[in-house]
């Protein structure tokens, strides 16, 4: 149907994209649930009640004691106490820390690799595209969990190897999608201006292509993010993942198990739950951004 | 037709190829391969010895011809903890792990399907979005933590079905089978849920994103002109043209579900092959890792390779095109 | 005399959209009698393809028919639940739409889409449907029918799928058809053999037609008359030599003005000055008004309709008298 659109008033981008994403109550609740697990992450060493890598506060017989129990030192254990005595909540706490710290650190690294090579393949096209969008395509088709697990059984327990190992499972989203949309933009005229006006390739790239690759490029980041931080409990679950040295959220999970069939659920359903509310509210947002990113959607 | 089997053919060898080379360079170049073929306490001799048995002092490209002709001989070695094939270990596994897979995957066909389909005829329906809701929620949740949960509920607090293990097994046409008895069920049951959850989750996504796309096209909007039933233009206007994307998602991610077994036959102690790597992973018994990794991507390729063959048979378009081509 | 096949009075349709209500229609009648072809003319947006939807009930939220009626056959259809609607729609009531390319389920064969829209209506066996569709197919002029019938619609060209989905719309022998641009689609030649095809059927089953278009050319071989839609009302009506010949209201004079042909070659084409009016923001007044060269203070009232020897247009200032010879 052909019609003159009024003029709406005159509104900066991140305006109208903040206008249009809190249009959405169920992705508001998600960033805000975000925003307080990201500050209760960061605040963990001030609002813990213990700290849990201090062995003189953790008292063994505090362990395996259900939610609301008091703790020797005095305060109230409001989730319980996991098998060698430390406050669960206070190890969920500091469990997030390490939980978002690996999952950001790889997104972030894999977002630069794969908006690299994602941008080289596209702009210099040839067998340079080729080979990057073949190997693109190898790792697409193996599943994360697989080339995540036989890389850390290649390359041993550790934080950097764990984040290692996400970094290669997760590059290749960011490069598909910004070749594909680098691609686009390439054909524009402004581009072609660019280049008239004898700017460099690197210049050309960075400076005109790249920015308007980046909205497909956040909307895979909160996706990529709550996967690599479920990839990442799911690895220390498995006794690959992170040493008990770096209690992430996976690792507590891991830890309650043996004491679940018991019917000590809390050790690790907690954990569980924190490690839950953490993905859905990155994929609320996720969600939300997609719907308001992707302008083929707009009406 | 056959010039498309034939490109698909290459394709697949391609990958597989490449396979081989990255298990290779994995395995064999950044590790020692050495420590692959002699016990943890072996001494610095025996060490020598065994390197100069398996010609490891050779050239890069002298040993790989020796791994391209192990694995073309489907030989990677003896298992250290078990003491036999790594192979014949691997495939010995391999029934229970299908059988998991291919449980999960009706699971989330037949939970899947019903809902997307309602979610995308009824989109303004408060089901529908509880449907959607639930969807996130199942892309979220992370599998392992998911059947814990399922343990504690149903098996420690209700105690409805057993937390771990596989039913008695019998032998049908030569395929080993757990599902013709009503116990081998009840042991399926919760981890083929778990296996499927994201797959429910995904089948409902495609669902009602394909039936929304359909139920706009004009094909419906003449088929209701027509004066046919409601439950006609789902059941064969609309279903028909979304089961053939459907199908083949499914089909393609037959292998992620094999491969998320790992997780879920651990917690569930299935005995597939998925615990076997797992097991092999925390020992380090590499011969195992290698003969898991290339049964698993034999098997991936042979999958994408079916499903797309199926692809192009099922829709008439695509034949149409493969044909004119 | 028979009644009207059709008689659609004072009919509304407005959708609800999140950005205001649009009136797609708002206030249209016309009828058309046993075995007439009524022209429904219009730019895309007036809303006479929202007319054509209406009549069939047809019309998804967030779209509704807020006010009106309905009659076909003498039978009130505004107000009818969808199962009741369903025993008319494909019965004594066809449609065939503007795409062929679209309208065909692209993995049904032709034999399972036809077979279907007998047994919608007929408790019949499958043969003789069968039977039927492939009678139907050799009507609307498709070589080898029963063969035909096993293909899949990609298989034929799109002027073959529009006779396809002509002769789905004939399987019942109804008593009106509505066609919504059906040969905008195709080729010039393949357009002008599928007029000569419907008016043919038509005249020989006696059935009426409603022909949706925004072609004046198609609407002077085929129409016995014209209704003009502007803005989502009918601003004149009449006998098709009659308005073609002699529009009164400006709106029709602008469209026939800009149509090539109608003038001696190299002559200017008269272009109407402006563009369709946003149906959410409609002028208070004549629709009209802020293209038309005649408009006054005057044209800020809506115009009734005026009736003048079978003529009805809504103008204050019409351009011709009706009825006055050339």
């Amino acid at each position: 149907m052909s019609e003159v659109a009024a003029l709406p008033p005159p509104e900066s981008a991140f305006g109208r994209f903040a206008r249009r994403f809190i249009e959405d109550r169920v992705a508001l609740i998600g960033l805000g649930l975000l925003v307080v697990v990201i500050l209760v992450a960061l605040l963990a060493p001030w609002i813990a009640p213990q700290n849990p890598y201090d062995l003189a506060s953790v008292d063994v017989m505090d362990s395996r004691q259900p939610p609301g129990s008091h703790a020797g030192e005095g305060f109230t254990m409001w989730l319980g106490s996991d098998g060698v005595g430390r406050d669960l909540l206070s190890g969920i706490l500091y469990g997030l820390r390490i939980s978002l710290t690996v999952g950001i650190v790889s997104g972030v690294l894999a977002a630069s690799l794969g908006l690299m090579l994602g941008l080289l393949a596209a702009y210099a096209g040839g067998r340079t595209e080729t080979l990057i969008m073949r190997v693109v395509d190898l790792q697409l088709a193996l599943p994360s969990v697989l080339v995540a697990l036989i890389l850390v059984a290649l390359l041993g327990k550790g934080v950097d190897k764990i984040i290692l190992a996400l970094v290669v499972v997760q590059w290749a989203y960011y490069a598909r999608t910004v070749r594909a949309s680098a691609l686009v933009e390439r054909r524009k005229e402004y581009v072609e201006a660019a280049r008239s006006l004898g700017l460099s390739h690197a210049r050309t790239m960075l400076r005109h292509i790249l920015p308007n690759c980046l909205a497909p490029v956040i909307v895979i980041a909160t996706v990529q993010t709550a996967h690599a931080i479920s990839l990442e409990a799911t690895l220390s679950f498995l006794g690959v993942g992170l040493p008990q040295t770096e209690p992430s959220l996976g690792v507590l999970i891991a830890n309650g198990f043996q004491y679940m069939l018991s019917g000590k659920y809390w050790i690790s359903f907690f954990p569980g739950l924190a490690l839950l509310v953490t993905i859905v509210a990155i994929n609320l947002v996720g969600d939300r951004l997609r719907d308001v990113l992707n302008p083929r959607l707009e009406r | 037709m056959l010039a498309f089997i034939l490109r698909r053919l290459m394709q697949a060898v391609f990958v597989v190829v490449a396979m081989v080379v990255l298990v290779f360079f994995g395995t064999y170049v950044i590790g020692d391969p050495v420590w692959m073929m002699v016990p943890g306490d072996a001494t610095i001799e025996q060490v020598g010895e065994v390197r100069r048995t398996f010609g490891f002092d050779q050239p890069v490209y002298v040993q790989f011809l020796h791994f391209l002709g192990d694995v073309v001989r489907g030989e990677f070695g003896r298992s250290y903890v078990h003491g036999t094939s790594a192979i014949a270990l691997i495939l010995a596994r391999m029934p229970a792990t299908m059988e998991l897979a291919f449980a999960a995957l009706i699971l989330a066909v037949v939970i899947g399907l019903p809902l997307g389909l309602f979610a995308g005829l009824k989109p303004e329906h408060p089901a529908a979005r509880a449907i959607m809701a639930g969807s996130i929620l199942g892309f979220s949740l992370p599998t392992f933590w998911v059947g814990l949960m399922l343990i504690m509920l149903f098996s420690v607090m209700l105690g409805w079905l057993p937390a771990t293990g596989r039913g008695p097994v019998v032998s049908i046409f030569g395929l080993e089978t757990s599902m013709l008895s009503l116990d081998g069920w009840r042991h399926l049951l919760l981890p083929a849920l778990n296996l499927a959850l994201l797959k429910i989750s995904l089948v409902i996504r495609l669902t009602r994103s394909g039936t929304r796309e359909a139920a706009l096209q004009d094909y419906v909007k003449f088929a209701r002109a027509k004066g046919l039933s409601q439950s006609r233009i789902v059941g064969v206007h609309i279903l028909k043209n979304i089961l053939i994307p459907i199908v083949t998602v499914l089909g393609l991610e037959f292998g992620s579900l094999v491969a998320f077994s790992v997780v879920t036959e651990s917690i569930f102690a299935w005995p597939g092959m998925g615990k076997l790597l797992l097991e092999a992973i925390q020992r380090l018994d590499r011969p195992l890792i290698v003969a898991y990794v290339m049964v698993v991507v034999l098997l991936f390729v042979t999958i994408n390779l079916i499903v797309d063959i199926l692809y192009s048979a099922l829709d008439p378009r695509v034949r149409l095109s493969e044909s004119e081509a | 005399m028979a009644g009207p096949v059709l008689a659609v009075d004072n009919l509304a349709t407005h959708f609800f959209t999140r950005d205001g209500v649009v009136k797609s229609v708002d206030g249209v009648s016309f009828e058309v009698k046993p075995g007439e072809v009524l022209g429904l003319v219009g730019e895309s947006g007036s809303g006479k393809s929202v007319t054509g939807f209406s009549i069939l009930g047809l019309i998804d939220p967030p779209g509704r028919i807020v006010g009106g009626s309905i009659q076909l056959n003498g039978e009130e259809l505004v107000g009818r639940s969808e199962s009741e609607m369903r025993k008319v729609r494909g019965k004594s009531l066809a449609m065939i739409f503007q795409d062929p390319m679209m309208t065909l389920n692209p993995v049904l064969r032709i034999d399972t889409q036809m077979i279907e829209a007998v047994l919608a209506h007929d408790a019949v066996s499958e043969k003789a449907a069968r039977a039927r569709a492939a009678e139907a197919l050799g009507m609307v002029g498709i070589p080898a029918p029963e063969e035909r019938l096993f293909a899949y619609p990609h298989q034929f060209s799109g002027g073959m799928r529009q006779r396809v989905a002509i002769a789905i719309a004939l399987l019942h022998r109804p008593s009106l058809i509505i066609a919504d641009e059906p040969t905008t689609a195709l080729d010039v030649t393949i357009q002008s053999q599928i007029l000569a095809e419907v008016q043919r059927i038509c005249a020989e089953s006696g059935t009426a037609l409603v022909w949706i278009t925004h072609d004046l050319a198609v609407v002077a071989g085929l129409a016995d008359r014209v209704a003009v839609m502007y803005a989502g009302r009918i601003v004149e009506q009449g006998g098709v030599d009659d308005v073609l010949d002699r529009p009164c209201h400006p709106y029709t004079q602008g469209l026939i003005g800009s149509v090539p042909g109608a003038h001696p070659a190299g002559a200017r084409l008269h272009a109407i000055p402006g563009s369709t009016p946003s149906l959410k923001h409609l002028p208070q007044g004549c629709a009209f008004a802020p293209r038309c060269t005649r408009a006054d203070a005057a044209c800020a009232v809506a115009p009734p309709i005026t009736m003048n020897q079978g003529r009805a247009y809504r103008c204050f200032h019409p351009a011709a008298q009706a009825g006055a010879s050339a």
